[in-house]
Order: C-alpha cells, then structure tokens, then sequence
C-alpha cells in the first residue's frame, strides 16, 4: 500500500521558516549522514548560514554495534568549529526510535561541551523508544512498524519521500 | 588350545600361498592347513569367511614407553594395542628411561612382556652407553640378553670416529646396526622439512641434506667395515635412491620407512596441527611418492609404524614444543592396506612388507604360516570401515595425524604363540 | 584460513594475513581510514568496545607492539589488561591452555597474542570459547597481520593504488613474520611485482612459491621500485654463521643514499622498526625526505582499531 507523500522542497521551506526566528549568528547547523546532511546542507543555504555545516557519523556510537557490527562505510564526521559553549541545530531526516539522535548528541558531547542542543526532523515517523522529542518537524506521519520511510538524493539532486 | 580357523583366504607370502583354506592351531604351533590333523578337535573354531588369515604382523618400531615414561603410555596398555593391530612381534626401541643399555634392564624388559597378552617383545639395544654416542655398550653381553640389533635411536652419533668403531666392533660379532641418518648439526633447530610449507609457516627447518649426507657416511662406513646396516625411518627421495645405488652394488643393507610418511606430506602442517610434528619430518609430495613407488619396487624393504605414544599435554602446545611421534601400531595394517589399494598392488606383496620382510630383517621366526611354525596370526576384516577416535583406539596414545579419519581395514583375530590374544568385539 | 572467518566470511580471528579475501583486507584498511580521524580530535575515543576486555598476552616482550594496542583498545573505550608471561618460565609455569582458560573465564571477549612460537596464535584460537576473538600480534617466524595491513594502509596512503607498484623487501626474510605477511597482503592486494632481496643465507626455501622474486644484489633488485621496504638485521644472525659482520652486510645490503638512487626518485622507505641504523639503514635515508617511517607508526593505531573493531562487533556464533 502506497500512501501519496509530499514533495520535499516545500517541507524543507516550512522548516527553514520556523527555524529562523530562533536562530542566532553563532548557530551551528549539523547534519547527521547521510539523509540529515542533504536536509541539513539544504537549511544551511535557505538560512543564510556563515559559520560552515557540520556532519556527523554516528557509526562508531550506535548502541546496536554488538549485534550488528560496524557499519561497511564509514563517512568522516566534520566539524570545522569550536563546540565548546555552542548553540547547535541537530538535523536528521527521519526520527524513528530516537537512538540515531542520542548517537549523535554522544558523539558531539565527545568533540565539546554545547550550550544547547535544538533538533529539526523533516519526517518524524512517531515509533519513539527514547525521551527524544524534535524541536522543528517538517512533516508527521505515523508509519507502521513493518514499513520503512526513505529520503533518496537523485541525480539531479533533488530529494524524495518514498515509503517501503 | 586347539584352534580351527575356518574358511579365510590364507595369505602366506614367504610360501607364496593365497588361496581359501583352513588353518589347524594346536600346543602353539600351525599343525596343518587345508585339511584337518586326525582326531582334531577344535577348542574354538573361527569363522574366518570373507576375512583374511595372514602371519602376525612384524612391526620393526613399537614404543613401548616402558621403563620411565609411563605417563605417556605402559607396556600393558601398549601390548595390547599391538595385539589390536594384528601384530605378533614387535622391535622396540632403547630410548627409555634409563635407555636399554645394560643387560639387566634388557632382561627384565623381556620377563615383565613375557607375562602378558601380546606380541614377543624383541628389544633393540642402545649401541653407545646412555645413548650419549661415546662409548660402545656391550653389545655382545647385551645380545645374549636379547637383543636383535643396536641403534641410537633419534639420537645419531655425532661423533663419526664413534660410529666408525662401532660399525667394526658389531661387524666382528655380526651384530646389527639400525641407524636412522640424521645429521646432527644439519638438523638443529628444526622441526618440520625444510621447503616451501616451513618457509610459508615460518617453521624451522630440517633439510633433506640432514638425511643424505649422514646417510652417505654411514653408507660408506658400511662399506669399508662390512657391517650389517638397516636404515631406519628413511623420508627423502634422495636417501631412497642413494640405498637403490647400495644395494646394486652389493651393500647388506636394508631399510625402512614408518607408515605415516607412505600417505602425509608437508602439505598437511598447514594447520600447525602439532599432531603432524614427526621424526623424521613429513616431507615433500615428491619424496612422498618416491617412498610411495619404492615400496612397490622393493627398494624399501619394510614398512613399519614407528609407534610413539605421547601424552596429550605434550601436544597440546604450540608446534615446535611439541614431543614429535605418532601412535599407530594399530594403524600399520590399514595404512598398509590403503597404499596397497591406491597403488594396485596385490594384497600379498603389501603384507609381505609387514610381515615376512620385517621378520627377516629382525632376524626372528614368524612372518610366515609354515606347518611347524609358532602359530602368531592375523585374522583381518580386509573391507572393515572404521574411524579413527580414542576410543576406537586401545593404545593410550591418541597422538595419531589420523584422527577423525576413516580407515578401512581391522583385525578381527590375533593369535600368539596359539593363544587368542586380541579378539574384537564386534 | 577457516579458523579466520565465520561461515558467513566475516571475520573471527586475524591469526595471518595468508589467505584472507582482498575484500577483507580492503575493509580493514577502509576502517582505519576513518579511524584516522578519532586520533586527530580533542577527545580519541570512540564508545564501540565499552565493556570489552582485552587481554594482551605477551608470552615474548615487546613494549612498542604491545602500547599501540593497548592504545588502539583504550581508544575504542575497551577495558585492557596487560600480561607478559615470561618465555623462560614456560615449561615450569602454566601451560599456555591453562592460562587462556584462566583468563576466559575472566570474561575476556578478546586476546591479542604474541608468542616465539610459529602457530602458537592458531594454537590459541583453536582451543578458545566462540564469542572470544583472538588477534596475532607476532608468532615465531610466522606472522604479523597488524604489521603487514599497517604496512599496506602506509602504501596506500602514499602511493594510492597497488595495482602499479614494484615493491621490495630487503634483508633477513627468512627469520621475518613481518615480512611473510607483507608478501602475503602484497600479492593479494595485487602488487604485480614484488621482490625480496639478500644475501642466499637470509632467504627461506622455495620463497618464490610465496609469490616473490629473488634477488640477491641491491643493484639489480631496487631498480625501478617504488616501494623499499627495509627489514631489521639482528645480532644472532652474525652469531649463527649466516653472515660474517654487520659491516660487510651494510656496505652490499644496507640502504644508503646511493641505493635508494636506484630506485625510482618518489620511491618511499619503509621499515617496521625498530631501525639499526647503520645496519640496514643510513641515517641519511632513515631521516630523509622519501622516509615514511614515522608516520608508519601513527598509522598502527588505526589499523589496530580498525581490526579490534571488525573483530569485536557483529553477531556472535
């Protein structure tokens, strides 16, 4: 069953314009890879951003490593700025569990010590397994737990919903 | 005991015998073959159809750990496991402790292997005192104790004027000298043959030279005093071809190899498996298969298990500390048999390799079924599948490269001296 | 090999690098790229191995070898416990099995074992529990896996292909693990030509099987190299009559200036260390512009992260 997903470009508008008001010069945008980083690099231009964005791998801090080991690719996480008393923007492309986002906040706490930590999600899929809550939500959508909602880059660039 | 072994195919290569008949056991001799003896009444007749009935087996190398190492195995537990592996007489060697280098230990060997099951017990005397290669044991004194030949064991002389005064000294009586050419200095060190395994292991290695340049010293020793040699353990094709030469000229030499290099090679240390840590070391396929048409050819006289029990602590470490040696004398017959099939050669001449050969080579009766004779006989399954596991071995050695393998081929029967001395339970 | 990898091929143990699919080796080294990043940053440590223990079983001391891994272990936020079991005292003490018993039962999840006997790490892999990892960290003569993948992720690094190269190793290959592994990860990685080089007392029986090709000058054997990787002599060579003095071997074997000429000029230099300079290397050389000796090292830690990693994680039998 195949439900009609919106396009992305004006969910992404829709975040960058809640986002705005909230945003100081010395917010940081970080994106969590791969899905946050193409959500996150498309908020970095719409906001007009001059301090660089960050990306994250949260590979070597997810909690199902025992289990699954190590992730096959494993992308740099870059952070080219001081963290140390930062106001941060997390952003991930879907919230699910909640546990991609407490990697995320592990592996930033290990680089410094930020002031504030804000997330924004383009889907949140509801499904939380942690007290983890978005502060900018794009879209709301409860997905049933046998299916999986994607965002895919094509090769024009341009980024897509798709449920499987 | 009166003993009726019925309908076997009786194997007999030193009378050049194979056909199906019956043998006649009575007072532990073979009264009769083929038709019964009058008034013969069998105490227990053997049902020997689709089985084989050859002599006993001769096996020239049976470590009997007895005195010293009793940890590892004892002259009870090691007895019996010969009788399971058909064999009647058995040759061991001097390395116990203390080494058979004194007529009283000698004897006292032969008493304790004569009150119990299993094969006559010849000992092979140490030919320097305390194996130490310096000063000759008393050979003479030491043959009328018993023993049928003179060896330093895996420890070769590394002094050449030693060997030298030996070889003519055994020659003023006649004795026998068993020697296995090992280069002491050559072979330093090493633990597994020197070639492209041991390289890709990091494995030191023992080089064929160590073989063929002792051998070449023994074999021209030989020469000029005229001593009768036999060659233990030989592992290259080299040392092979160097014996071939020998003998066509002339040379009282015989020689053997242990049945465990008629199959592995260096191929099989792969694993580090410290179960394939043998002396001599397993060598190239090459030398392998040199040995392998050597024995079709007569140009190895006899094959043997060179059975070498050893605790499992000892193996159970990396595989140079490891002791060296295999368990096997249960495995002599199968083994034989394996090579045999593998080769095409007939059934006869592969038990002559182990049987008759090795008996004259020891210089003892047996080996054969000749009317008259003592009745020592083999009664074997010829197509028995079996696997090789401690349980299915008797002795208390389980160090065997053939673990978990399937054999194929086991006795069913041995009889020594007229007794049922191994009877299998199935 | 199979001792190596579970049935669906992934890693269990890194016994040798003998064997191993390219693929395998390309993920280690793809993984210690990304670990090279955790050594750059403030904090080092990533929490992947939290709650592991790690036992280094030292049965021949080393102290280089046996810090980078501790390091390497501590990075991946794992517990580490260090033992050095004296060689001498190996028959009179514990016996290798009782020991690694011991210690399993102190819920290790993994040993890093360096032993002076070749397949003493297989020995120990054979023998212990499923969920325990066991990673060679130098057995005998036999192998060095950590070394020969740190080793290739330098080449790497510097030369960035492999399917190109001419790569040399020079001096005592018979008496070296780590070269044995390098040849093994060379040719699989598929290094078209490598070489070793020296004198006839120095080189195993029948190393061409391993892949190589022989030579026994510097001249013939350096032409055209791209990599020159130097092994160190040691003072029982001389002792054990296979060569006369360390003098005679430096002036026909040793790397100096002239040599490394031979090669081709953006050849680099590596050596496993640790050096004897004078011996087998010229100062000049060893501290010179082609040298990658020192960033040889740093590259260890991630390679041995990258191998702990791929070992501890995943699903157990």
């Amino acid at each position: 069953m195949h439900a009609s997903l919106p396009d992305v470009d004006p969910l992404v508008a829709g975040l960058a314009d809640a986002i705005a008001p909230t945003l100081t010069p010395d917010t940081v945008i970080v994106g969590i890879h791969t899905g946050g980083v193409w959500v996150a690099e498309r908020l970095h231009a719409m906001l007009h951003c001059t301090l660089p964005l960050g990306t994250l791998d949260i590979s070597f801090y997810r909690d199902d490593f025992s289990r699954i080991g190590l992730h096959p690719q494993v992308k740099p996480s870059n952070l080219p700025f001081d963290l140390e008393g930062r106001d941060i923007l997390l952003v991930d492309d879907v919230l699910h569990s909640g546990r991609t986002v407490r990697a995320a906040m592990n592996e930033l706490f290990d680089y410094g010590r930020p002031a504030s930590i804000r997330l924004a999600v383009l889907v949140d899929r509801g499904g939380h397994e942690l007290p983890i809550r978005p502060d900018f939500t794009g879209l709301t959508l409860a997905v049933p737990a046998h299916q999986n909602i994607n965002l895919s880059r094509l090769d024009d660039g341009h980024l897509t919903l798709s449920l499987a | 005991m009166k003993i009726h072994i019925k309908n076997g195919r009786v194997i007999d290569p030193m009378n050049a015998r194979d056909e199906v008949t019956d043998v006649f056991v009575a007072a532990g001799k073979i009264v009769a073959i083929g038709r019964a003896p009058a008034d013969f009444h069998a105490n227990r007749t053997l049902d020997a159809s689709g089985l084989v009935v050859c002599p006993g087996l001769v096996d020239l190398s049976v470590r009997l750990r007895e005195p010293g190492f009793e940890y590892r195995a004892t002259l009870e537990s090691e007895m019996l496991a010969a009788a399971a592996g058909g064999v009647t007489s058995l040759a061991c060697p001097p390395d116990t402790d203390p080494p058979l280098d004194e007529p009283g230990l000698v004897e006292m060997l032969k008493f304790r292997a004569k009150n119990l099951p299993g094969p006559r017990v010849y000992p092979i005397g140490a030919l320097t005192q305390k194996l130490e290669g310096k000063m000759l044991t008393e050979m003479a004194e030491l043959t009328e104790a018993g023993c049928r030949a003179f060896t330093q064991a895996d420890a070769p002389p590394t002094d050449t004027q030693v060997l030298l005064s030996a070889m003519k000294y055994a020659a003023t009586f006649d004795f026998s000298l068993w020697l296995r050419p090992q280069d002491v200095s050559l072979a330093r060190d090493g633990v597994a043959h020197d070639g492209a395994v041991a390289s890709r292991l990091g494995l030191p290695g023992i080089p064929a030279l160590a073989e063929t340049v002792a051998l070449a010293t023994i074999l021209l020793l030989a020469r000029e005093t005229g001593a009768r040699i036999h060659l233990a353990r030989l592992s290259t094709r080299e040392s092979i071809a160097m014996v071939r030469a020998a003998k066509a000229q002339g040379l009282a030499v015989t020689c053997d190899v242990a049945s465990t290099h008629v199959h592995l090679s260096e191929n099989d240390l792969i694993s580090f498996d410290s179960h394939m840590h043998l002396v001599p070391p397993l060598r190239s396929l090459r030398d392998r298969d040199a040995i392998r048409e050597a024995l079709r050819d007569g140009s190895i006289d006899a094959l043997c298990s060179d059975h070498t029990p050893v605790d499992e602590d000892e193996k159970q470490v990396p595989f140079g500390e490891s002791a060296p040696g295999a368990s096997g004398v249960e495995l002599l017959l199968p083994l034989t048999l394996q090579w045999a099939r593998e080769m095409g050669v007939p059934l006869m001449q592969a038990i002559d390799l182990i049987s008759w050969k090795p008996a004259q080579i020891l210089g003892v009766p047996g080996g054969n079924l000749t009317v008259g004779s003592f009745a020592d006989i083999c009664i074997f399954d010829e197509t028995a599948e079996w696997v090789v596991t401690p349980k299915t071995l008797a002795s208390q050695g389980d160090n065997t490269p053939f673990l978990n393998q399937p054999m194929q081929g086991r006795v069913r029967y041995t009889v020594i001296d007229g007794h049922i001395d191994f009877e299998s339970p199935h | 090999m199979n001792l190596q990898l579970t049935s669906d091929g992934r890693l269990r143990h890194l016994l040798t690098l003998d064997g191993l699919p390219r693929a395998i080796l390309t993920q280690i080294l793809d993984t210690a790229e990304s670990f090279m990043d955790v050594g750059e940053r403030e904090v080092k440590k990533v929490p992947l191995l939290r709650g592991k223990s790690i036992f280094n079983l030292f049965f021949e001391p080393s102290t280089r070898t046996r810090t980078t891994f501790e390091i390497a272990a501590k990075r991946l936020s794992a517990d580490v416990v260090n033992l050095n079991i004296a060689t001498s005292s190996q028959t009179k003490g514990e016996a290798i099995l009782d020991t690694v018993d011991n210690l399993s039962a102190m819920h290790a999840d993994m040993f890093i074992v360096r032993h002076s006997q070749s397949g003493a790490a297989h020995f120990i892999a054979r023998h212990v529990a499923p969920h325990i990892s066991v990673v060679n960290a130098g057995d005998g003569r036999h192998a060095h896996p950590t070394q020969g993948l740190l080793d290739m992720f330098t080449i790497r690094r510097f030369k960035g292909e492999f399917h190109n190269l001419t790569v040399a190793i020079v001096g005592d290959v018979l008496h070296s693990r780590v070269a044995r592994s390098q040849i093994h990860a060379l040719t699989t990685l598929g290094v078209p030509e490598v070489r070793v080089i020296g004198p006839k007392t120095l080189l195993p029986t029948g190393v061409e099987q391993m892949g190589v090709k022989v030579f026994h000058t510097m001249e013939a054997g350096l032409a055209g190299c791209d990599v020159v990787i130097m092994l160190r002599l040691q003072n029982e060579r001389m002792k054990g009559a296979l060569l006369p003095s360390a003098q005679e071997y430096f002036k026909f074997f040793g790397l100096t200036p002239e040599k490394l000429a031979l090669a081709k000029p953006d050849a680099i230099v590596m050596h496993p260390g640790p050096m004897n300079r004078g011996v087998e290397i010229d100062s000049e050389v060893a501290d010179g512009p082609q040298s990658v000796i020192l960033p040889q090292v740093t590259y260890g830690i991630a390679v041995r992260m990258a191998v702990m990693a791929l070992l501890a994680g995943g699903a157990t039998a």
